[in-house]
């Protein structure tokens, strides 16, 4: 077997899991343990109902409110759909079941690769999209900092070597996998340290959130 | 009132006065009250700068600075550099600078001139960051920071050392009372027990005593036993808008110790959002413990009463109104529908603006913007679209239940010539008051 390969889903991968797993587990510990302030003034329609409304959030949030539509609408097309597109590739792949019933011992039906081709394609032309608005665009060049540009390399430089291994394009076969592999690699180590943890983030951020402005009865 | 006088009610102009150690001490009190919540907010940011979509000042100019969640950028960073879950790994790399005392001056222009505190922003964030909180909180670091601008930082100090805001020819409670005799109500003031106490805003009793006189014939209507308390007349509370939190808690401290002295189970806080606000919602908090009265915006109480056949309105039908949902009350207080069922109860035509109740637009003098001399450029060009929307309703009348909002709707009267006023809802519920016996003919 080539050696990049047997490293990069040997040993490397395994390092990558490792941080991957106390970094992402410590970064959530770092937060949640922090003092959590008790809520004491009383909550206008109990705190049931609270509860319930903010965990709604969870869900609501992923469509923005029709007055802010017009002016949010693109970029959050942009954003969720490249997102739909790396789940689909991501969990629907056949070789990417492979490797997660490589893992977890459980498998699942995939799509045929053909069709995840066009949305790898696809997927890549969202992630440019996103790339150009953040740099054309005023509000999201100022707020950009390293994470932002680092987190979204290792993110493409992961679809791009996917596509180019499935295509066989630019060496051979398991050359184009290693790089795959390492840029997952990378990707893992990467993820708790800067924004790609939004993906833990995101539900008890809406919801616990959503849940402080419910139970003041307010807009959430 | 005119703008000269707004003016003339300003403290001096706010400058840079940060000392040597303002960064740390910035810091230092933004991290003291840190916990698993705001540590949240600060993490989950994935700069998709989605809440400058939501925010008027940002809408108005386009500047990207007024993208809220960039407001709070100093103190994000400090977070991160200093004591976030990887606070050495951000520092080793350089990642996250030092902030600069530099960089926190330039900051209170975006912290205080162009922030309402309205909380329009929170409902925008896709990862449900409630964007407000985490400026109240930059609001605090700067004020502990010597950053508070001076007209707030003076109003603060004096209410919390005095009681009032501002030095007065008259008491407070003198002026109160000499609205009542030129209008020939008597007004309750520190009545051993009562089970209703009332606060007023200060902006009411200088600018709209008309106000004070609607709401002394609306509760007495109502036959409950209330009263004002002269140690804790004033509804307004300064240290909130400047970032106080000691402060704040003292002034809310005022008003707890006059409603125990009284037996108050209720206390109302007419027509001042933030007032409402610092009360209801953040007072308990203060305080460590509940708050040991209701409090409650006099809109709900209104309301409340409606509906136990307490209150009789008179319908007439002979308005249209467009109703402000001030954001305190609204959109983070939760009173939305308590003003709207007291419109409908007088058969007044309510014309919904575009953006209302949580999704409004705020007036551009929430958070103590009214009262900065530094922000009237930016805060007259923020509310454009807000007296935009307002005019599209074609409404005779403009009503909302916030002295604060209507002082600054006001000021826009005065400053772009514009044709309507703001009305006080207090104001029309007592004009709509049945006459006794008239109820039940």
């Amino acid at each position: 077997m080539d050696p990049l390969l047997s490293f990069a889903r040997g040993p490397m991968l395994q390092i990558a899991i490792a941080v991957f797993c106390f970094g992402v587990l410590w970064r959530l510990l770092a937060v949640f343990l922090l003092r959590h302030r008790r809520s004491r003034s009383p909550a206008r329609h109990g705190r049931l109902r609270a509860l319930i409304e903010g965990a709604l959030v969870a869900g609501t949030r992923s469509w923005p409110h029709k007055v802010f539509i017009r002016r949010t609408g693109y970029g959050e097309a942009l954003g969720y759909g490249y997102h739909l597109g790396l789940f689909i590739v991501i969990l629907l792949f056949a070789p990417h079941i492979v490797f997660f019933k490589g893992i977890i011992g459980v498998g699942w039906p995939a799509l045929p690769s053909s069709l995840i081709n066009i949305i790898a394609v696809l997927t890549l032309a969202l992630l440019l999209a996103v790339l150009v608005r953040r740099v054309s665009k005023p509000v999201l060049r100022m707020l950009s900092n390293f994470d932002d540009y680092f987190s979204w390399l290792l993110v493409t430089a992961t679809v791009v070597t996917g596509l180019m291994a499935t295509a066989h394009l630019g060496g051979p076969y398991h050359q184009l996998l290693a790089w795959h592999i390492l840029s997952v690699d990378a990707l893992l180590i990467w993820f708790p340290f800067g924004k790609l943890m939004h993906a833990f983030y995101i539900f008890p951020s809406r919801v616990i959130n959503g849940y402080t402005l419910a139970r003041k009865g307010g807009a959430s | 009132m005119s703008t000269t006088d707004i003016t003339a009610a300003r403290g001096p102009a706010p400058g840079p006065h940060a000392g040597p150690d303002s960064v740390r001490d910035a810091m230092r009190s933004f991290s003291r009250g840190f916990g698993a919540l705001a540590a949240l907010r600060l993490e989950s940011c994935i700069h998709c700068g989605m809440c400058a979509d939501a925010c008027h000042f940002y809408i108005a100019t386009e500047d990207p600075r007024y993208t809220p969640v960039w407001k709070a950028e100093p103190f994000k960073q400090a977070y991160k550099r200093e004591s976030g879950p990887f606070a050495p790994f951000f520092r080793w790399f350089g990642l996250k600078h030092k902030v600069t005392a530099g960089e926190l001056e330039e900051w209170q222009h975006l912290v205080y001139d162009s922030c309402n505190l309205c909380g329009r922003c929170s409902l925008m964030c896709p990862m449900g960051i409630d964007v407000a909180s985490l400026i109240e909180e930059a609001r605090e670091g700067m004020f502990e920071a010597g950053l508070a601008p001076a007209e707030l930082y003076e109003r603060a100090k004096s209410q919390q050392q005095t009681g009032s805001p501002y030095p007065t020819e008259n008491s407070w409670a003198d002026q109160l009372r000499a609205i009542g005799e030129k209008h020939g109500v008597e007004i309750p003031m520190d009545r051993d027990r009562a089970d209703v106490m009332l606060c007023v805003s200060g902006i009411d009793i200088e600018n709209y005593p008309a106000l004070v006189v609607a709401l002394v014939k609306v509760m007495e209507s109502l036959g409950v036993s209330w009263t004002f308390r002269s140690a804790a007349l004033l509804a307004e509370n300064y240290p909130y808008l400047a970032g106080s939190r000691k402060w704040e808690r003292d002034v809310v401290n005022r008003l707890v110790d006059e409603a125990a002295a009284c037996g108050a189970g209720t206390v109302i806080v007419p027509e001042c959002g933030h007032g409402y606000g610092a009360l209801r919602w953040k007072g308990a908090e203060l305080l460590g413990k509940a708050l040991p009265f209701r409090a409650v915006d006099v809109s709900e109480y209104l309301a409340e009463q409606l509906r136990a056949g307490r209150l009789h309105l008179r319908r007439d039908g002979e308005a249209s109104v467009t109703f402000h949902d001030p954001c305190e009350i609204g959109r983070k207080g939760g009173v939305m529908n308590a003003p709207r069922e007291l419109l409908d109860a007088m058969g007044v035509e309510l014309r919904e603006l575009e953006d209302n109740r949580g999704f409004t637009f705020c007036c551009g003098g929430g958070g103590g913007v009214v009262f900065l001399e530094s922000a009237n450029k930016l805060r007259y060009r923020a509310m454009e679209a807000k007296l935009r929307e307002i005019d599209d309703t074609g409404a005779d009348q403009l009503v909302t239940t916030c002295a604060g909002c209507r002082y600054t709707f006001d000021d826009a009267r005065a400053h772009f010539n514009w044709d309507k006023s703001p009305h006080s809802l207090l104001e029309l519920v007592a004009q709509h008051l049945e006459k006794t016996g008239e109820a039940s003919a």
